[in-house]
């Protein structure tokens, strides 16, 4: 068929008046849409994209990670100082915003790269701001020609939000040289480079680790501009993150039992497998277990909202953390 | 009276339309994965109105959250199949619907040959018709603007 057998109204632009009222009512919508965009100060910016509250909303939940708050918070103003050039018509490469978090487990990196989406989405960086978490088992594959897809099938789910790439430096493998994760690497960085409007990339991990994986992937290492270094939390902070998670499940803390507890903590930092935020977690969740028996055992009483609420000293010196350190004691 | 008045094949959504831009295809996606379609990307090269089934190119695409994994598909296909006909489809999983709400042509060759209404003479005076594609006597791969 050869094209156009006879002239469309609105086939060919400008065949059809109707096409001209189109064309102004286009125009007025982009004409709207860049008054809405064209902020020309710092707080236009964070009013127009909630940015600010976000901000807030992680310096007040987050406990300790002053430097990470600090790094995020440059990061942002970076982000709203390139919008306010943009509007003002001076040329702004889209930032390369790929970064990579380190630090020990239980530092909070995950939660961090949630709200990281969270600010790139309100700010307009990424389209949808969901998160995709996946390790080295969802984008290498088992056999030759499977981890193309999979990496791929990952990358398009993760397009338009922040995949997060725990454990990073699994996909590289230098002891055996026909490892499939090489692959994966090589399509990560060209999706990295060629489509940084439509997604972010946080690779994280222990921070070693981490340093040598980037040294062996020099391409890698110069696609990420933004090094964030996780610190351990003191433990001040980890007594604040107890009570902050005890507070989100309805229990607090006996008098004494938070003494306990801060000893519990002083013995449990020196010990191996040592996981911050992880291991304060799991404590009060074995606390509440020997909270719930305790209680259980008194099968006729009528339980106040108090007693329920309360987890004694008991329920914590019963840790074997403890026991462990009485014996490392009487060594 | 002219049966095909754009002079191009007419399957599916748009096809009486100029040709969608790319980002009015990314508005298109961007509409099917509010309602929680499952997009594909398939093609051919006999696009016979009873050639229900095309080619798929790679799986169909679930839990994608936005356009741009979509249409980095489509480009794979077109950089993949230059003069075939490529057409995105939404598959749409509710119970009860579980089949394809959405069909449009995305890429069409340079130059498309068209059909031919073939004749046949029965028993009696009867006449029995057939549609015969004016590229597909011709090798595959070389039906359209070979």
């Amino acid at each position: 068929m050869s094209p156009s057998l006879y002239s469309i109204p609105g086939s060919t632009p400008g065949a059809a008046p109707a096409m001209s009222a189109t064309d102004s009512s286009a125009a007025a919508a982009v004409e709207t849409q860049t008054a809405q965009a064209a902020a020309h100060t710092v707080s236009e910016v964070l009013a127009q994209s909630q940015a600010g509250a976000v901000i807030d909303e992680l310096d007040r939940d987050l406990v300790g990670l002053a430097p990470i708050k600090a790094r995020i918070r440059d990061i942002a103003a970076l982000l709203v100082i390139d919008k306010l050039r943009m509007n003002l018509g001076l040329a702004a490469a889209a930032p390369s915003l790929h970064m990579s978090f380190t630090g020990n487990p239980g530092t909070g990196k995950t939660t961090v790269a949630l709200r990281m989406a969270e600010i790139l989405f309100r700010l307009g960086y990424v389209r949808k701001g969901h998160l995709v978490a996946v390790t080295r088992d969802d984008l290498v594959g088992q056999y030759i020609g499977h981890t193309a897809p999979k990496t791929k099938e990952v990358l398009k789910r993760a397009m338009g939000g922040v995949l997060f790439i725990d454990e990073a430096y699994y996909l590289y493998r230098p002891e055996n040289e026909r490892d499939y994760g090489q692959e994966a690497i090589e399509i990560l960085l060209q999706v990295m480079e060629n489509q940084r409007d439509d997604l972010v990339v946080i690779l994280a991990g222990y921070k070693e680790r981490m340093e040598a994986f980037f040294r062996s992937n020099p391409g890698m290492s110069s696609r990420i501009a933004h090094h964030l270094d996780f610190p351990d939390y003191a433990p001040a902070d980890l007594l604040r993150i107890a009570e902050k998670l005890l507070e989100r499940q309805n229990y607090r803390f006996a008098a004494e039992a938070h003494a306990a507890f801060e000893e519990y903590l002083a013995h449990r930092i020196r010990q191996p497998h040592f996981a911050n935020a992880r291991s304060v977690r799991n404590a009060l969740d074995r606390a509440r277990l020997r909270q719930a028996s305790r209680l259980f055992a008194d099968t006729e009483r009528v339980f106040t909202a108090e007693e329920l609420t309360t987890i004694e000293a008991d329920d914590i010196r019963a840790s074997r953390v403890f026991r462990a350190a009485a014996v490392a004691a009487e060594i | 009276m002219m049966t095909n008045p754009v002079g191009k094949i007419t399957q599916g959504q748009f096809s009486f339309l100029p040709e969608l831009t790319d980002p009015e295809i990314s508005l298109q996606i961007e509409y099917g994965l509010r309602h929680g379609y499952a997009w594909s990307v398939e093609y051919t090269d006999d696009p016979h109105p009873r050639n229900t089934y095309w080619e798929m190119f790679g799986m169909p695409m679930f839990d994608l959250r936005d356009a741009a994994g979509v249409m980095l598909e489509v480009q794979n296909c077109r950089r993949t199949f230059p003069r075939h006909y490529i057409r995105l489809v939404a598959f749409d999983s509710t119970r009860g619907v579980e089949s394809i709400v959405m069909s449009f042509i995305v890429q069409r060759p340079a130059s498309e040959p068209g059909f031919g209404l073939i004749r046949c003479e029965g028993a009696g005076r009867t006449v029995r018709y057939t549609v015969h594609g004016y590229g597909s006597d011709r090798p595959e791969g070389e039906r359209s603007g070979g």
